[in-house]
């Protein structure tokens, strides 16, 4: 972790490191602390080399979809003679995750180390930084670092003397969850409302101002330079579980554990591990009840899928959800799954863009049902409706905003029924009042 | 030839070119695959979710409005899980839509309606929620907002955007507040603007002219073609009780795609003018006569024959290619001078369509005047007019000036709709049906003849100028037989103007014809 606490010793500290260390947020302090050595590297290789050296990493997409990188990058065409564009992906919006803000608030050289190498890798001259509009902190250190960047010469028109052009632009959002969707994020750069778009076209054929367009996340990038310095053989290593799924994942823990907070684990580490060693646990007297494992999209485990669980891409989705963008929302059995499936629909009926119909009238209609429900006024009926509109709402939208607000809904009923039939039957006492 | 793929849709193999939508592969198999934000002439969002349809080997169900054919597929429209999406969608867009089709405009042409009473679920499970409300709002001169209607298609704000690239609409707020927002100090006044109560799906955004004036049920519905400028848009004339009540753009992917203009679609209401000239009428000293048809033809013979030298027509532009042509040849005998009236106007085009526009010139058949030899200048047709042995007047209403100057002409014959100064001044006064009244063809600015069909029946006495010049061409023994249709009509014109040579109404369709020469200095 390294900030607020030290590293624990189960932690495999590399982008974590410097978490907490101010010095290493300037320019001349990462460069001592081994920086620009991976940008440095890169820009004497082939692009292709550098494709094929993430390719054997095995890194994958540290937003949620864990889409091998290095494949993603070999989508873009060659000498097609268009502008390319590089956006990184720092709207962090999902709930539960906050672990791309820390990675910019301490190390934003590293971020943008491995822009810088991402851009080079597919002929991009230009980056977008598109960061969270309330990430304040962030913003101001990645600005700061930025124009550290560019006084040094390892941004510009000639990065590092390479006679590359790097050139890196910072977009600030405007508060939409939405944005963080990389069509919508695309929309939102080029000044449109944030409303993610159809595919295909994929970005790599036709992306932000309709050219070729790699999007990525911060976490994702800020691991670049340390694959190109110690090498994939080194990255693909740390591994503990599924050899699909390697090197380290920060998990952001958030919820009743007595540590909250990023932990950077290795692939395959068991999730027990994690919440019950370098968590510390619960608080005392209270046991596990529920865990949402990769952001408020993913279905909700029960303490038993928690308790074998593996945290590798593989290793969630056998428990039935997934690691997505590490944000773990951790329950105790002092929690009302009622009320937080509630609170999550509420999220997504507030954030839906209203593009989509089932989307937009969907969520705001679910999260109405649970509403009354946890007002005492639920009907016998609501359960069946809940998991009938959750089904109308999955795998038929343009984005999986719609899915991500039935998941929860739909994992609640069917692992933590009991709850919601006490709602119903009035052995519960309310937990709201209906306006 | 572009490529072909061979697609199966519901059973029926159809081939299509290469990147055609699976919804219009679909329309060619016969199959109406349900929808609401996409159209044919806007770009597809894929939003409204009502067109997925089951593809084999997809795992989701994929929206026909984006998704292009493949050589081979296999598609269903009507599988389980297809049917279920569509209900779900249906279901989701009604909990916020008031059911209130009995005071809606849009009740009987309403997709939202059709596609509930065709698939939709039959009780609401929405229970006792209120639905989302909003007033309702001016959006521009004849555009009303019902948001309580609206179903989020976006297809107003596609058309403002992308068609007449005035983009004041937008969606504002997010989820399901999400309304259709107006850009602040701005109103929907674009000259174009009215399509958007044709595109919208639902009763959201309604025409004030044409609030409460009828149920859709009790319309009937006229294909026509605009006379109110060269462009030639194709419309659909609605009458009621023999009353028209509405004019909306007609399909035509070569000519007006499907719009029209404000001016154009507000243009109908002297169609119902009840003013009309009705009977023939003859001058009998300072008064006119009413008298009967055969009298008055009798009477026009005698006239034309009688007379010798120059003869003038001062014709309307909006006049069918029929009656121009046949009342010039009436006159064939003399040295003719022919002339139209070509109001002038502002040029507004739509910007995302090129090639259509409100034309300066405001005649919708002055190309097919020109053609007919009607190629004379106003003026000196007007200065013709004053020592011609026969002037005839074609539903023009003249200037007190221009009457004032028909003062030294032999003879006077008014083929009129309306009495005004030039009637008064008229030896002879013939009632003439209107566009609404008559069927038969303009020629449009792209040298397109199109037809135009009888909407509502003529006041009184009305023919169409075409008959009563056939007849008296038969009289002078021009003609075996008077043309008793429009179409004969326009089968003759080809004796006497090789462009129509070989054409027939029935081979005009509905889109029209491009002739293919035309006479020239006729190009307008």
């Amino acid at each position: 972790m390294g900030y607020p606490h030290p590293s624990h010793p189960k932690e495999t500290p590399v982008l974590s490191k410097h978490f907490g260390d101010a010095g290493a947020r300037t320019y001349e302090g990462w460069v001592q602390r081994g920086g620009y050595a991976g940008l440095r590297k890169a820009l004497g290789m082939a692009p292709d080399a550098i494709i094929e050296e993430l390719k054997a990493s095995g890194l994958r997409g540290r937003g949620g979809a864990g889409f091998p990188t290095g494949l993603k990058w070999s989508f873009m065409p060659k000498g097609d003679g268009k502008p390319h564009y590089l956006v990184c992906n720092a709207d962090e919006s999902e709930p539960g995750t906050f672990k791309d803000r820390e990675i910019m608030r301490w190390t934003p050289h590293a971020l943008i180390e491995g822009c810088a190498v991402a851009a080079y890798a597919i002929g991009a001259e230009r980056c977008y930084i598109y960061i969270r509009g309330e990430f304040t902190e962030p913003l101001a250190v990645m600005h700061q670092a930025v124009a550290e960047a560019y006084a040094q010469g390892a941004l510009g028109a000639d990065a590092l003397g390479s006679g590359m052009r790097i050139d890196f632009v910072i977009h600030r959002g405007a508060g939409a969850y939405i944005c963080g969707e990389e069509t919508a994020m695309m929309n939102s750069i080029e000044g449109k409302r944030g409303n993610p778009r159809i595919k295909p076209p994929f970005p790599a054929a036709a992306g932000l101002f309709g050219m070729p367009t790699t999007i990525n996340n911060v976490e994702t990038l800020a691991a670049v330079p340390h694959i190109l310095n110690r090498g994939a053989d080194w990255y693909k290593g740390l591994c503990l579980g599924n050899p699909k799924s390697t090197g380290t994942k920060l998990i952001s823990v958030c919820g009743h554990v007595q540590r909250p907070g990023n932990y950077e684990i290795t692939m395959g580490t068991p999730m027990r591990d994690l919440i019950f060693d370098m968590c510390g646990g619960m608080r005392p007297g209270r046991t596990l009840k529920a865990v949402i494992p990769g952001g408020s999209s993913v279905p909700i485990m029960n303490a038993e899928e928690a308790g074998d669980c593996v945290l590798d891409y593989e290793g969630v989705i056998a428990k039935g959800s997934m690691l997505g963008s590490g944000g773990m929302i951790v329950m105790d059995d002092s929690a009302d799954v009622v009320y937080q499936v509630w609170r999550l629909a509420r999220f997504y009926a507030h954030e839906s863009c209203a593009q989509c119909t089932q989307c937009r009238e969907g969520t705001a209609w679910t999260t109405k049902i649970l509403e009354r429900i946890l007002a005492g006024k639920g009907k016998e009926a609501d359960l069946a409706l809940l998991l009938d509109l959750s089904d109308g709402m999955t795998g038929k939208t343009i984005c999986v905003l719609s899915d991500s607000c039935a998941a929860p809904i739909v994992s609640g009923i069917q692992k933590f029924r009991p709850e919601f039939e006490a709602y119903l039957s009035g052995a519960r006492q309310p937990a709201l009042a209906m306006a | 030839m572009a490529e072909r793929v061979t697609v199966t849709i519901d059973g029926a193999q159809v081939s299509v070119p290469k990147g055609t939508t699976l919804i219009e592969a679909a329309k060619q198999a016969g199959v109406l695959v349900p929808h609401y934000c996409y159209h044919p002439s806007l770009p597809s969002p894929a939003v409204c979710r009502m067109c997925l349809v089951e593809v084999e080997k997809s795992p989701k169900l994929l929206p026909a409005c984006v998704t292009t054919v493949a050589d081979g597929q296999v598609v269903h429209t009507n599988s389980v899980g297809a049917k279920k999406a569509r209900e779900g969608v249906l279901e989701f867009l009604l909990i916020n839509h008031p059911l209130d089709c009995p005071i809606c405009d849009q009740a009987g042409e309403c997709e939202l309606q059709d596609y509930t009473f065709q698939e939709g679920r039959a009780e609401g499970r929405h229970d006792d929620y209120p639905k989302r409300y909003n007033p309702v709002e001016e959006f521009g001169p004849d555009v009303l907002y019902v948001p309580n209607r609206c179903i989020l298609c976006t297809r107003c704000v596609r058309f403002m955007e992308d068609v007449a690239k005035d983009g004041v609409l937008n969606v504002s707020e997010r989820g399901d507040r999400a309304y259709i927002g107006m850009f602040p100090e701005r109103e929907l006044d674009h000259p174009w603007a009215g399509n958007v109560v044709d595109l919208c799906p639902v009763g959201s955004l309604i025409s004030k002219d044409f609030l409460h004036k009828a149920r859709a049920w009790d319309l009937d519905r006229t294909a026509s073609v605009c006379p109110g400028c060269t462009q030639g848009c194709n419309m659909t004339i609605d009458t009621r009780d023999n009353t028209v009540v509405r004019l909306r753009p007609r399909a035509n992917l070569e000519v007006n795609r499907h719009f029209m203009c404000d001016e154009g679609r507000m243009n109908y209401r002297w169609m119902n003018r009840g003013d009309r000239v009705e009977a023939p009428l003859v001058k009998d000293g300072p008064r006119h006569q009413a008298i009967d048809w055969e009298q008055a033809l009798d009477r026009l013979a005698q006239l034309v024959r009688g007379a010798a030298g120059s003869a003038v027509i001062l014709a309307s532009g909006r006049a069918s290619t029929e009656s121009l042509g046949l009342v010039r040849r009436m006159l064939a005998g003399f040295n003719l001078t022919a002339a139209v009236a070509v109001p002038m106007g502002e040029e507004a085009p739509l910007a995302g369509v090129p090639g259509l526009a409100l034309r300066r010139e405001r005649a919708g058949n002055l190309i097919g005047a020109r053609i007919l030899g009607y190629d004379a200048e106003w003026t000196a047709a007007l200065a013709a007019a004053a020592t011609a042995a026969i002037v005839v007047l074609l539903d023009v209403e003249l200037t007190g000036a221009e009457v004032a100057r028909l003062a030294g002409a032999g003879a006077v014959v008014a083929l009129a709709t309306m009495e005004s100064e030039g009637t008064s001044r008229a030896d002879l006064v013939l009632p003439i049906t209107t566009l609404a009244e008559e069927n038969g063809t303009y020629v449009n600015v792209d040298h397109r003849v199109q037809r135009f069909q009888q909407a509502k029946s003529p006041p009184g006495m009305a023919r169409p100028a075409w008959w009563l010049a056939g007849e008296v061409l038969v009289a002078a023994g021009e003609t075996v037989e008077a043309p008793a249709t429009a179409a004969e009509a326009f089968a003759a014109l080809g004796v006497s103007y090789p462009a129509f040579a070989g054409l027939t109404h029935q081979e005009l369709g509905f889109t029209g014809r491009v002739l293919r020469s035309v006479p020239a200095g006729a190009a307008g």
